[in-house]
């Protein structure tokens, strides 16, 4: 008996609007104000009126796009009717049959293989707001806080097409990042603005090569990638276990509802939130339908820009890169890879812009907690006035490292950027110069420091033993002569080392 | 809807609308909703073949307003409907939503 694992993700992501869905209220996370961003709409109060925000309408036309969706030309919004705290009108403005956009895919890879996700569907409608519960187990109030409650959503529902945790993953990841790069969310996993159900089950092939699905679970609110991968991992040991123990096949049992326990890293039951889901959907009387003409369409479309799969092959063709390097740059999000181009470009060596980035720059980054937005050196410093000094062979890379890190110490310090190309190449000349890290191309100074150092008496031992065939003896003799001219380039010192050894 | 609105059909109704009903009330609303729905009940009469479904009772679309941040209630405003707060927060009594983890 074998088993492969079946998941399907829905994905709930706030949109980056300045308002909520429906009123004027501010779209803004707010935990700690609880109930300031709320008026008589999305408090439900008897007689206000909800009106759609053109904004969300908007983004959501350019995230369906993203995710390769037809937009409807005709959609319209419907209740679904549930009665709980967090939603005072006891029912969610959403989408039911006619939702504003469907069939579409992501394309991911997980250990180099290129998957096809499906998409059904994307519907925009609103939040809930959020509900606290006693924690002391002895039945206190629960708090309602409505400042979430009518923040704009898109609901993205993927077709049941992931065969394993790493690839709900990835899916999750690259989505992230999609929506990201063009602007209609901030997918902040803490705050909320994206969260993930996933629906999770085996098929099973008896050893009769029968095949059989068992029940589907949904584990609800997954709210970190880690999360989403430990559960679904979770799941399906468990589900194997139950279906090992009891054979029951999916249809048997009704479909179930699970909480993700991230301290104990497990999946628990949930108590349905009614007697079924009997949400009774009907269309808004509220709000009319929208309508979207073709060149509309045409319009989002040509306004998305680059989106982050193509700019990972324009990489890989235009700088060289590998896929590994493109990849680790354009999951820094938008911004980075800007800057990337920018210093790919002023110095004219894609490579070599892809190993300060991905090394020196990103380390500083995650070590310093700073976005690329808030780093000290512009692109155009880092290339004029490091990577081009290498190139120059002024200062070699190993010295351009160390002044690097030592600019980054400044900043550490004074907190300040280097704003101003030309001072901070001044800066650079000077730590060159302190360091004494400029590379000597007068071979006469290098010629006379080598010629002292081989003359020196305790020497003598080292270049005998080089002499009798020991490579390795020239590393000490190298030491000390790099010890006098920091800047001397190792390769010309060893070079001119073993020549006079050689001619002696 | 020909079929008849039953007793189960209202019990449920108000479950979903937590509406806590007598039975005396439950045999009431049966028999009022009973009739308000063959009032409706007249509408299958009319033939509907051929005809695209309506989303809307008017023959608008199209309503948007801009994306721009209005005044909201002060939380004072907010709350002073509610039966019970905390000062910041709507009370409600505890809601049952989570059965503990297995251990
Ligand atoms: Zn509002």
């Amino acid at each position: 008996m074998d088993y492969q694992i079946i998941v399907g993700l829905e994905v709930h992501v706030q949109l980056q609007t300045k308002t909520k869905l429906f009123c004027g209220c501010v779209n803004l996370f707010n935990p700690d104000n609880p109930n300031v961003q709320t008026c008589p709409v999305c408090t439900a109060m008897p007689g206000s009126l909800p009106v759609m925000n053109r904004e969300a309408f908007s983004l959501a036309m350019k995230t369906a796009v993203a995710i390769n969706c037809g937009i409807a030309s005709f959609t319209k919004w419907d209740r679904k009717q549930y009665y709980y705290p967090d939603l005072p009108k006891a029912y969610q403005i959403s989408q039911f049959d006619l939702p504003f956009s469907e069939n579409g895919f992501l394309d991911i890879e997980v250990d180099g293989e290129q998957r096809k996700i499906g998409i059904i569907r994307a519907h925009l409608e609103e939040d809930a707001g959020k509900n606290m519960h006693d924690e002391s187990g002895k039945g206190g109030d629960s708090k309602v806080d409505l400042n979430r409650c009518g923040t704009p959503l898109v609901e993205i529902v993927s077709e049941p097409d992931m065969r394993s945790a790493a690839e709900a993953k990835e899916y999750l990841e690259e989505l992230k990042l999609l929506l990201t790069y063009i602007d209609v969310s901030d997918c902040n996993m803490q705050e909320g603005s994206l969260r993930c159900d996933a629906n999770v089950n085996l098929h099973v092939t008896n050893d009769d090569g029968e095949k059989i699905a068992t029940p589907i679970v949904e584990v609800k609110n997954l709210n970190s990638f880690r999360g989403v991968e430990l559960a679904i991992e979770y799941e399906a040991d468990r589900q194997w276990d139950i279906y090992q123990e009891t054979g029951l096949k999916i249809g048997d049992v009704a479909k179930e509802t699970r909480g993700w326990d991230a301290t104990r890293g497990k999946t628990f039951g949930q108590r349905g939130k009614e007697d079924a889901a009997d949400y009774r959907y009907f269309p808004d009387p509220d709000l009319v339908p929208v309508t979207v003409t073709e060149e509309e369409k045409q319009a989002v479309r040509d306004s998305l820009g680059e989106l982050p799969a193509a700019r990972r092959s324009r990489f890989i063709e235009e700088y060289s890169l590998s896929k590994y390097d493109a990849s680790v740059i354009v999951s820094q999000g938008n911004s980075f890879t800007l800057y990337y181009e920018s210093v790919a470009k002023s110095c004219g060596d894609g490579k070599q812009a892809a190993n300060w980035l991905t090394q020196e720059v990103l380390r500083e980054m995650n070590e310093r907690k700073i976005s690329i937005e808030d780093f000290p050196i512009t692109s155009d410093g880092l290339a004029t006035s490091l990577i081009n000094r290498v190139r120059d062979k002024k200062i070699s890379i190993k010295s351009a490292k160390e002044i690097f890190a030592r600019l980054m110490e400044d900043f550490g310090e004074s907190n300040e950027s280097y704003g101003d190309n030309k001072a901070f190449d001044q800066r650079v000349e000077q730590l060159i110069e302190e360091m004494g890290l400029a590379l000597v191309s007068d071979t006469g100074e290098l010629e006379g420091v080598v010629d002292a150092v081989l003359a020196k008496e305790q020497n003598q031992k080292a270049i005998e033993d080089f002499k009798g065939g020991k490579q390795a003896a020239v590393g000490a003799l190298m030491g000390q002569v790099m010890k006098q001219i920091k800047g001397a380039d190792a390769q010309t010192v060893r070079k001119m080392i073993i020549e006079k050894i050689q001619n002696m | 809807m020909s079929q008849k609105l039953t007793r189960g059909d209202v019990t449920k109704v108000a479950l979903l609308a937590r509406l806590k009903l007598s039975d005396e009330e439950l045999d009431t609303f049966t028999s009022q909703l009973s009739q308000v729905l063959q009032y409706v009940d007249v509408l299958n009469e009319v033939d509907t073949e051929n005809i695209e479904p309506m989303a809307h009772a008017i023959e608008v679309s199209n309503v948007f307003r801009e994306d721009e941040v209005q005044p909201s209630l002060s939380r004072e405003a907010a709350l002073q409907n509610a039966p019970l707060t905390d000062g910041s927060h709507y009370l409600v009594p505890q809601i049952l939503e989570n059965a503990t983890p297995e251990s």
